[in-house]
């Protein structure tokens, strides 16, 4: 298994007031003080350095704009510095938004240039950005899929094709192409695509055979989601395993149940998973033509009647990767998002975008976001506690989805220098070791280990599933009766 | 009450690979008629009016929820192309020309490229030129709903406002959304306009125009009437006080008051 350490980055300093009332994206940048912010960007790069002596695998990098949750707004700067100052650890980038780059030839450059540098530990990976990132960089909302592809295809010919050559495209063109920093790995580095269930994405991901990571989505959905990458992956010839799929979770540990979750609370406003889905302006995270059709009845539904009883689409849309018009044989991302979001928070800000409401209660909204945490603990959105608490939890995540990557998303929303510290030491002391024992137990390999899309398909055809929700399931069930027993 | 018979029918016509949906009604001489960025917002009272005297062509606009869009549709002008072609074809041209904001751009596009093509042309609240102050609003930062709450200076006191595109609901919410991919896809940047078209629109020196400008328009600023009076000369203008985006819905009275006037 291939473990990784991720945070946002956040800029701790923005009030939680100013979230609340605009969203993440769009709050005035007076807020933003650049000599703290140096600060902060520097303690980030040391905390990747940190992670790297206390035994991580990777480490993992993100980019969002014109936001306080994430400062890597030019994730390859942060990479560069990372490729020079760390020694061993993969640096893994989910993702590069390819879509709003504007020059993908300049990017497989930049991604080449890290590549040699860190001495081949480059992984890159792909994103449409989110909504708010079109508007961040000027690109075209409704060419976003179309401008993914065409990039994505840019940047392999850079890598892979003799130069020079042309390229001319519905969306780039380029009249000659032959750049000599090209990546040490070859033909090039690994390519992982994170991304919160899109079936399109998926598909192309199994068609690709590049992995793909699930940025802390609910388990259901996503044990639903890797069974459509294997029927996708059976089309193309081969049988998913581990290697193919990773898995990004939230964990915060300290030395009681209690402490680490007055810790975990705090992420409730900094992390893109919940934060950032709660306080997206819908303008925002739905920008024109950036939605498939289906995802957009959905939302004209929810916007449009105020009685609906449709889950809202933004508590579980908009976090970074964009799209998650998942709808799969049982479930929908929405009907879990409702699992773990209050519905008194949603109806709030649906009355709100509705214009049935002009002001917002900032107090009523903030014990409502901090009222949820309870349900986003029980759908193991977050997993807070003692070493011991969290790895009985990380069990069921890993058995439930058998991923051969596996990231610790951490340290979200305005948690103390200290606190971080602390978390990502007990993580890396007494978590880490037995998530790898997990891992070997289950026998989770890595794309490193074996080759995504090499694994022969079953002699009947029909190809095996990876993962499971009965693991979860069971551990509901467990958990039922311990509290019963206690109860009685 | 009795619904009134449908006014109106509906053609399919092919164009240079499009199959183009095209909305017919009234009697009379025919009037080009090009709809607005939201798409078609249905056949309101403004339309029953001209379409006593004029026969009302409507197209489809390709990508706004009823034409299907061709790939080599990428812009504005190409638009314009499609529909020239279109009264080639149908031997329309010369005709009266009515476009609607997007329309109106479409409209001056046309003209720009060739005048001939035009009797006379009246352009509401057209975008297509950059103001030479202030800005076209982004109503891409806006929901669909907001979008249309905008194009009206109040929507309580315009009576037709709850029946555009049906009235605000799923439906009219889904085809809302898919007028303002296509119109990204068109007019994302430069933004609802082109920077050649006031220098072009020199050609257009003899084709009658009339330009109608809600005076509080918080969608196209009413000082775009100067530019575009700057740019095609011997055009009329007509500002109507206390009124938005949709002169046609606003101030129905007036608006079918002047049209019929100009048009004759």
């Amino acid at each position: 298994m291939h473990t990784m350490y991720f945070t946002e980055r956040p800029y701790r300093y923005v009030p939680n007031d100013e979230v609340i009332k605009n969203g993440f994206f769009g709050i005035e940048n007076k807020h933003f003080d650049s000599v703290k912010g140096a600060q902060l960007l520097n303690e980030y790069l040391d905390e990747k350095v940190l992670v790297e002596d206390l035994g991580f695998d990777g480490v993992m990098l993100n980019e969002h704009h014109d936001t306080a949750f994430c400062m890597g707004s030019v994730m390859n700067v942060e990479a560069s510095i990372l490729a020079r100052i760390t020694k061993c650890v993969k640096i893994v980038l989910l993702g590069n938004p390819i879509p709003i780059v504007g020059n993908p030839l300049r990017l497989a450059e930049e991604l080449g240039i890290i590549d040699m540098i860190s001495g081949g530990r480059l992984v890159s990976g792909w994103v449409r950005g989110g909504g708010s990132e079109q508007f961040a960089s000027n690109a075209n909302p409704a060419f976003n899929r179309e401008l993914f592809n065409e990039a994505h295809e840019v940047i392999i010919q850079a890598w892979t094709k003799p130069g020079p050559f042309r390229y001319e495209g519905k969306h780039f063109h380029y009249r000659f192409i032959d750049p000599w920093c090209l990546p040490l790995q070859k033909p090039h580095p690994p390519i992982w695509i994170p991304g919160l269930l899109s079936p399109e994405t998926v598909e192309w991901c199994a068609q690709h055979r590049y992995p793909y990571v699930a940025l802390a989505t609910f388990l259901e959905p996503t044990v639903e989601l890797w069974n459509f990458y294997r029927d996708a992956a059976a089309k193309e010839g081969y049988q998913v395993g581990p290697e193919n799929f990773g898995y990004l979770q939230k964990v915060y540990v300290a030395e009681t149940d209690e402490k680490a979750r007055e810790i975990a609370k705090q992420d409730m406003f900094g992390g893109a998973g919940i934060g950032y889905s709660l306080f997206g302006r819908p303008q925002f995270m739905f920008p024109p033509g950036y939605n498939s059709k289906a995802a957009t009845a959905r939302i004209a539904r929810q916007f449009s009647d105020p009685d609906s009883s449709e889950g809202s689409p933004w508590a579980s849309l908009g976090n970074p990767g964009g799209n998650s018009a998942a709808k799969t044989n049982g479930q929908t991302h929405e009907e879990s998002a409702r699992e773990s979001v209050s519905s008194a928070q949603v109806d709030h800000r649906s009355a709100v975008w509705q214009d049935r409401e002009k002001s917002v209660d900032v107090a009523a909204v903030r014990k409502q976001v901090f009222d949820a945490f309870p349900q986003v603990e029980h759908s193991m959105q977050v997993i807070c506690g003692t070493p011991d608490t969290v790895i009985k939890k990380l069990r069921v995540v890993l058995e439930c989805l058998r991923p051969g990557i596996f990231a610790f998303w951490q340290n979200d929303g305005p948690i103390s220098k200290e606190d971080r510290l602390n978390n990502i030491r007990l993580i890396a002391k007494e978590v880490l070791p037995a998530v790898r024992q997990i891992g070997k137990e289950l026998n989770l390999t890595s794309p490193f280990e074996v080759a995504p899309g090499s694994r022969p398909l079953p002699a009947s055809g029909k190809p095996e599933s990876v993962g499971s929700i009965e693991p979860l399931l069971r551990f509901r069930e467990r958990e039922g009766e311990r509290v019963g027993a206690a109860a009685r | 009450m009795a619904e009134e018979p449908r006014q109106w029918r509906t053609d399919v016509v092919r164009v240079a690979g499009c199959d183009l949906t095209v909305l017919k009604g009234g009697v009379g001489k025919p009037v080009l008629i090009l709809h607005d960025e939201l798409g078609f917002p249905g056949w309101l009272k403004w339309n029953a009016a001209l379409a006593e005297r004029r026969t009302l062509i409507i197209p489809m606009h390709p990508g706004y929820g009823v034409t299907t869009a061709p790939e080599w549709i990428r812009n504005v002008r190409d638009l314009a192309g499609l529909y020239s072609i279109l009264l080639r074809q149908q031997k329309l041209a010369p005709i009266d020309v009515l476009g609607f904001s997007l329309g109106g751009w479409i409209a001056a596009e046309m003209a720009a490229a060739n005048p001939d093509q035009f009797e006379r042309m009246v352009l509401v609240a057209p975008a297509g030129i950059k103001p030479s102050e202030g800005e076209i609003t982004d109503f891409f930062q806006l929901m669909a709903p907001d979008q249309l709450r905008a194009t009206v200076l109040d929507p309580q006191a315009t009576p037709e406002f709850g029946q555009l595109f049906g009235g605000i609901g799923p439906q009219a919410f889904s085809l809302m959304e898919e007028a303002r991919a296509q119109t990204a896809r068109l007019a994302w940047q430069p933004f609802m306009h082109n920077p050649s078209l006031g220098n072009l629109l020199e050609l257009v020196d003899s084709l009658p125009t009339l330009l109608i400008w809600g005076k509080q328009d918080g969608i196209v600023p009413v000082v775009s009437a100067d530019d575009y009076k700057r740019a095609i000369r011997n055009a009329q203008l007509v500002v109507f006080d206390s009124c938005g985006h949709r002169p046609e819905v606003e101030m129905l009275d007036r608006f079918v008051h002047e049209t019929r006037n100009f048009l004759g």
